[in-house]
């Protein structure tokens, strides 16, 4: 099967009808919830505190919907507008924003006590229009992400890579922005469970280790 | 679905735009209600951030007057809850942003603004 990026852009992939088999595969739905999960908990944020979060690329809502139930307030975006449409029709109580993140944010400095996003950089690194340069569009990405986040805080991405280059180039354009922090990889000698998080810091942190041994079910 | 909360925080994001980015100016709106509980711990940590004079006039440009100029220094129940109102409850689900800087409009539709640039407007 080839990668959904590899298709077309985020915007017409996630057309009407992927946004319906997208949210109404459980399977998906599943894998989508235990990688928000440990997401969320990659972010450690404070215990027992509301948070005002970003979901960066929130698509159906899937992840917001946790947030909600942690109790948080939140902003999600995404570029797919049908994506968009299925998140107002499970009424998270996000605001929801169509927005293309290579563009960059408008937020202002240190809005954000934290940030996820599940499965949404690597479609960061296909350009589909000649203007897009996928380097300037990650700088620009990171860049103002890493402004509007609080210091100290954490921004936490769940991402397909399809190769070392690609892992290098992300990673190179966060730390380009100031990031700190680094991967983190999930069951790393599992074909099946391993996953991949890019675990930015804002302010200089330690960064989590990966999750070893017992898989996940 | 725009609430205050996010507004407050929202500035223009096209290239250049550097001078009166914010607020963005709301208009043609439509605006609904929810009610929700108020977490009087998070508003205590959140008021920081808020930039009070554009909240207090956007509040006001929507027809809601409950916030005083200045900002408490003490806070009663009863400004935490006109607060919580203003931030939480106010949706606002169609109309326009506008930026005084570059005149770029933000519409929103069904609640969710269009935040998209053109290509020329991107930042770099
Ligand atoms: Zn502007």
């Amino acid at each position: 099967m080839s990668r959904p990026e590899e298709i077309a852009p985020p915007e017409v992939f996630y057309g009407d009808t992927e946004a319906t088999k997208y949210t109404q595969n459980t399977r998906i739905q599943s894998i989508q919830a235990q990688m928000t999960a440990r997401a969320l908990e990659l972010l450690a944020l404070p215990e027992d505190e509301v948070a005002f979060l970003l979901d960066i690329g929130c698509g159906s809502g899937l992840s917001g919907e946790m947030l909600d139930e942690e109790g948080h307030i939140w902003v999600g975006c995404d570029i797919a507008p049908s994506m968009l449409e299925v998140a107002l029709e499970r009424e998270v109580e996000g605001d929801l924003f169509l927005h293309d993140i290579g563009q960059g944010f408008g937020f202002r400095p240190g809005t954000f006590d934290g940030a996820i996003s599940i499965s949404v950089i690597q479609w960061l690194l296909n350009a589909d229009a000649t203007s897009h340069s996928p380097t300037q569009r990650l700088t620009r990405f990171f860049t103002t992400l890493h402004a509007s986040l609080r210091n100290p805080s954490r921004a936490v991405f769940q991402f397909y890579p399809s190769s070392d280059d690609q892992v290098h180039m992300i990673t190179s354009a966060a730390q380009r922005a100031g990031f700190g922090g680094g991967l983190v990889v999930d069951y790393p000698n599992s074909r099946k469970a391993r996953k991949m998080y890019l675990v930015l810091m804002v302010g200089s942190q330690e960064v989590p280790k990966g999750l070893d041994g017992e898989e996940m079910a | 679905m725009v609430r205050l909360i996010t507004h407050n925080m929202l500035a223009c994001h096209v290239k250049n735009c550097t001078k009166d980015n914010f607020p963005l100016v709301f208009s043609e709106v439509e605006l609904v209600i929810r009610e929700s509980e108020a977490n009087y711990d998070f508003l205590r940590r959140f008021m920081p951030k808020l930039d009070w004079p554009a909240l207090v006039d956007t509040a006001r440009s929507l027809g809601d007057e409950t916030l005083p100029d200045d900002q408490p220094e003490e806070w009663t129940d009863e400004q935490l809850q006109a607060l919580h109102h203003v931030l939480m409850e106010m949706h606002v689900e169609e109309g326009n942003m506008t930026c005084r800087g570059c005149g770029h409009v933000y519409p929103i539709s069904n609640g969710i603004p269009n935040m998209l640039l053109a290509e020329h407007e991107v930042g770099r």
